[in-house]
């Protein structure tokens, strides 16, 4: 009995492990298949208008506010604490580089997979539950082509331009707080900040950073809308498992891509 | 909802977000200001660089005239070599001092072209004569402690 019990546990973890690995593959192949089915995406481009409309448009009022508050936050903790230093003109300088480099591309694609990465789920896991997919199939109709695909696209292209609206919304934020409310100097707000970041250094990396999100967080939607089990409660813990996993890929990524781009600058 | 309601919608929101990155890069981001214009490089040795960067600020009376461009140590003669890019507008005499500034006591660390009276100006690679290094806050510091421990030795 007391050898079967180690036994035990390592069988488990050995399927714990295995059950893993080919689900990461089968995302992986399932990736490549979105890829390779693009075309018509592509080409009839108002599926992807029509998902752009979806995950895009419908994100921007909580971006675009978000984005306003979060500004408007690290203008009153920022001055707060540069003021006792006696360098409170450096305020442009703090909410442009941390809005620009970190939380417009993070703060945004975490609202994004919550916001559209849920909605993407549950619709592709729902058309899955009432056999719509399968329609398709029967139609010989690619659902990948005709439903993932555009979805996938959508989000991609969503994102950077979510993460530049948030970032523009925050700096305005920003400025409303220390130089309207609080008073600090408008010109040195702006040029201190235009001193310090760096076109291709900080918004460039940032949109990068927007895109890897993107793609990030559709892929994740996509596959656990299509791979979810055909029910209500399959349906709804797919949707759960998109908002979970996207938040966790999208903070270490994050920490990836930012050892990367921002090393010994 | 309509095709052509969606392809509005889709427009305008692309159009924001481009309006938004266009925000960012010229009113937030310097791409507006600096690095526009040719450029030609100059040279200048320096015994100590302190804390000196890749694409720090080269400054005459304290305007931008130039970026840091490399930043390479000497094997033989043991000083760093750096190479800045002059903006073509601006010449400056071949007697021209290279120095390093902080700006403000703890600010970044720039080079500072303190101006000579020679009637020839630089040509393109050229190579600095005068230079001055940068000052190091601590080596300031111990050697105010040391002449204040000596003055008051002197005193007993």
């Amino acid at each position: 009995m007391v050898v079967v019990m180690p036994a035990n546990f390592l069988r488990q973890l050995g399927h714990w492990t295995t059950d893993r690995l080919w689900r990461l593959g089968f995302a992986s192949r399932f990736l490549l298949m979105t890829l390779l089915y693009s075309g018509t995406a592509l080409r009839r481009f108002n599926l992807t208008m029509r998902e752009i409309y979806f995950t895009g448009v419908l994100s921007l009022i909580i971006i675009l506010v978000s984005g306003l508050f979060v500004g408007m936050v690290l203008g009153l903790q920022g001055y707060d604490t540069l003021q006792r230093y006696g360098s409170s003109e450096a305020l442009g300088v703090l909410v442009a580089l941390s809005l620009v480099r970190e939380l417009g591309p993070v703060v945004a694609a975490l609202l994004f997979a919550s916001r559209a990465g849920s909605a993407i789920t549950a619709e592709i896991g729902l058309m899955k539950a009432t056999e719509q997919l399968s329609a398709m199939e029967m139609m010989a109709v690619n659902p990948i082509a005709r439903v993932v695909a555009p979805r996938f696209w959508a989000g991609v292209i969503s994102m950077p331009l979510l993460a530049a609206l948030f970032s523009a919304m925050g700096v305005l934020g920003g400025y409303l707080v220390g130089v309207q409310l609080i008073g600090v100097d408008e010109g040195s707000f702006w040029s201190q900040m235009q001193s310090a970041v760096d076109f291709r250094q900080d918004v460039m990396n940032g949109v990068i950073k927007s895109f890897v999100f993107g793609a990030l967080v559709s892929w994740i939607a996509v596959f656990e809308g299509y791979d979810a089990e055909p029910t209500a409660e399959g349906v709804s813990g797919a949707t759960t498992r998109t908002v979970v996993t996207s938040s966790l890929a999208i903070l270490a990524a994050d920490f990836v891509l930012t050892a990367f781009m921002f090393r010994g600058v | 909802m309509n095709r052509a309601a969606i392809d509005l919608w889709v427009g305008l929101f692309v159009a924001l977000g481009l309006a938004a990155l266009l925000f960012l890069a010229l009113k937030v981001g310097n791409l507006s200001s600096t690095d526009v214009g040719e450029t030609y490089a100059v040279q200048a040795n320096f015994d100590n660089i302190g804390g000196l960067k890749v694409r720090g600020a080269v400054k005459s009376a304290g305007v931008v005239v130039g970026r840091v461009g490399e930043i390479r140590f000497d094997r033989e003669n043991y000083v760093a070599q750096v190479s800045m890019n002059i903006d073509k507008r601006y010449q400056f005499p071949r007697d021209t001092i290279a120095t390093i500034n902080t700006s403000g006591l703890l600010g970044e660390q720039y080079v500072g072209f303190e101006v000579g009276g020679d009637p020839e100006m630089f040509k393109p690679g050229d190579v600095l004569k005068k230079t001055q290094s940068a000052m190091v806050l601590e080596k300031l510091i111990s050697q105010f402690m040391f002449s204040k421990a000596a003055e008051d030795e002197g005193k007993k």
